[in-house]
């Protein structure tokens, strides 16, 4: 065992002891504890500047306990590009939905990531709006039923389009440093994105680094909280797969062990 | 005082700003504003600043609302068409109280207009995006005003913790005259409350989010006490050739330049005739034109719009005279012969 297992039994320096508004079994939480561990881990607390979203963790700013701005729905790699170039000596990262992020918010994602802006963006797919009470994202799966896609997403007859895969669309570009996926839907999943969010936030002085939770919503997909991760595990990874597609500095390590062996 | 060098509006105005202590710019290009981020893209380096070319005026908008958030100076600069796009930031900087400098080099509309000089803005920099709150709005006549006034623009933004935005036009951005700029160094500011990392102290928020509606009621009222003090403190208006005038023309920025042309010609021919000038649109000078209102026999507000001033002139006045008003739009500047026409007509009527 090392450190990072027993820091799951402790209450992490960088979150504040305020109670979530979160539904019961929604994952948000878990990622928000993930977020504050790897904070913690670097020892970055006071250093560190969070945008959050809007969407359901539009109230993140209470429950990180370091200094958090709130941004307006979609923009916070904006907000975060203009902490950077001004404050380049601070820690930044971004906390965002779906709806946020691959919706409305993503011209600011592509280019941030383009730039390769210096941050860290915590991007959290529930396939759903949550906060707005279950319509369609651009993540929600084809045939998924939300609010505004009554009968299933449906992209021949009703044109609703198909799910977009965030990490796979940024790993077409130059600049990022570090792009994964990761699910939270079982302990081993957890444990495994603890290492993925440190790894994102230790490389975060080299450019832009982003991780992608694969989580739930069970509120708003109408079921209880094992069911929906069931659900997500059985439908939701077939469609964004599990993995750390690019992770530059590992890629430099190996090619320059390869040429001194 | 330094020594006069000759500048073309645009980049006079990029320079005040970088001698202001503001060292970050984030736009994106739109005519008849391009020699500002052109400008800033080399100069802010060289100040150890820094410059991003945003993907949209939306993105610049909101990059200001994190480095105000941190507490740097900084500004953006666009033509109306982006300007309604920096509104979504700019809203969020007014309820987020973040200092912030905008530049608006209008051009007419609505749509796409055209790229030439017009001032029918107005109304979107005087009654802004969604929610109860102000821009602090000035309106340079001349391009050492306008150098003098973005100057004053960050500390009115830092004083108040709100936007400012300096309403300009293609005219100004793009005439050369000779400016100096004034060499006291930038003043100091409490900025506590920006997310600068939470060292020593308890974290900091910068969020316009209040979901208790009494909470955003008192948020509200907070924000209206700050602008009663602005509308008590930050009145600027000129009054040209005022004291002896039977009639007032009313108009601001490059119109009012347009006006004292006219004005002289009318004189000339033995019509006493002066110009109300607001230099600050908010807060707008309305007691002014009050006073102004009952000595003279009229008032004509000259616009590059179809009429937008016109309406704070109207609640100057209270209807103590006639307004009359006179107006091109699309690009198209008035000469001082129609306005000259103008006051003749009514005069005659
Ligand atoms: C400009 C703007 N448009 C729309 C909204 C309404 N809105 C709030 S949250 C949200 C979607 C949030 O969904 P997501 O990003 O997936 O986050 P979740 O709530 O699922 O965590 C929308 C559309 C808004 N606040 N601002
Ligand atoms: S609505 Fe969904 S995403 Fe929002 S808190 Fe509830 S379960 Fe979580």
């Amino acid at each position: 065992m090392d450190a990072n297992d027993t820091a799951v039994f402790t209450y992490p320096r960088s979150l504040s002891r305020t109670p979530t508004h979160y539904c019961p079994g929604c994952l948000h939480g878990v990622a928000h504890r993930l977020v504050a561990e790897a904070i913690d881990a670097l020892g970055v607390r006071e250093k560190t500047v969070g945008i959050c979203p809007v969407g359901c963790s539009v109230l993140a700013y209470k429950y990180f306990d370091c200094d958090m701005i709130e941004a307006s729905h979609g923009r916070a790699p904006a907000v975060a590009t203009g902490v950077k170039r001004a404050r380049p000596d601070l820690v930044c990262f971004t906390y965002q939905g779906d709806g946020d992020l691959a919706s409305i918010g993503m011209a600011e994602i592509i280019h941030a990531a383009n730039r390769n802006e210096p941050i860290t963006v915590i991007f959290y797919n529930n396939a759903i709006y949550g906060m707005t009470g279950g319509q369609m994202a651009p993540t929600t799966l084809v045939g998924m039923k939300t609010s505004t896609s009554p009968t299933g997403r449906d992209p021949i007859d009703r044109g609703a389009g198909y799910p977009i895969r965030m990490v796979e669309l940024l790993n077409t570009l130059e600049g990022p440093v570090y792009l994964a996926r990761q699910s939270l839907l079982s302990s081993a999943d957890i444990f495994r994105a603890r290492r993925v969010v440190q790894r994102a936030f230790s490389l975060q002085s080299k450019g832009f680094t982003f991780v992608e939770f694969v989580g739930t919503c069970p509120t708003n997909w109408g079921m209880a909280p094992v069911e929906a991760r069931e659900w997500a595990q059985k439908r939701m990874i077939e469609v964004f797969p599990i993995g750390v597609f690019r992770d530059r500095e590992a890629e430099a390590a190996k090619a320059s062990a390869a040429k001194e062996a | 005082m330094g020594e006069k060098i000759l500048m073309k509006g645009s980049e006079a105005i990029a320079e005040a700003a970088v001698r202001a202590g503001c060292k970050l710019f984030f736009g994106y290009p739109i005519t008849p504003q391009n020699e500002v981020p052109e400008y800033m893209s080399k100069r802010l380096f060289e100040v150890g600043g820094q410059f991003v070319q945003a993907e949209s005026e939306v993105a610049a908008s909101n990059m200001c609302y994190g480095a105000a958030a941190v507490g740097h100076r900084v500004m953006t600069s666009s033509s109306s068409p982006g300007v309604t796009l920096k509104q979504e930031g700019l809203s969020y900087c007014a309820g987020s109280e973040l200092p912030v400098v905008v530049v608006n080099v209008m051009r007419g509309g609505p749509g796409l207009g055209g790229i030439q000089p017009a001032q029918s803005d107005y109304f979107q920099a005087t009654r802004p995006g969604h929610g109860d709150f102000r821009y602090i709005v000035i309106a340079p006549a001349t391009i050492q005003e306008a150098v003098d006034l973005m100057m004053d623009a960050f500390d009115l933004a830092d004083r108040y913790r709100n936007p400012v935005m300096v309403l300009a036009d293609g005219l100004i951005g793009q005439m050369m005259e000779p400016v100096v700029f004034r060499e006291d160094p930038p003043k100091e500011y409490d900025k506590s409350w920006a997310c600068t990392g939470c060292a020593g102290r308890e974290k900091n928020i910068v969020n316009s989010l209040y979901l208790d509606p009494k909470d955003l009621e008192d948020h509200n009222f907070h924000l209206f006490r700050k602008y009663d003090e602005v509308e008590k403190n930050e009145i600027r208006v000129e009054e040209y050739l005022m004291e002896d005038a039977e009639v007032a023309l009313a108009a601001y920025g490059t119109t009012a330049r347009i006006c004292k042309t006219a004005i002289g010609l009318l004189r000339a021919q033995g019509f006493k005739v002066g110009l109300v000038r607001p230099i600050t649109l908010w807060p707008f000078p309305y007691r002014t034109f009050r006073k102004v209102a009952d000595r003279v026999r009229f008032v004509l507000d000259v616009e590059m719009s179809m009429g937008q001033m016109i309406q704070d002139v109207r609640l100057g006045v209270v209807e103590r005279c006639p307004v009359h008003f006179y107006g091109r739009v699309g690009g198209m500047v008035p000469a001082p012969v129609e306005i000259v026409q103008q006051v003749q007509r009514l005069l005659a009527e």
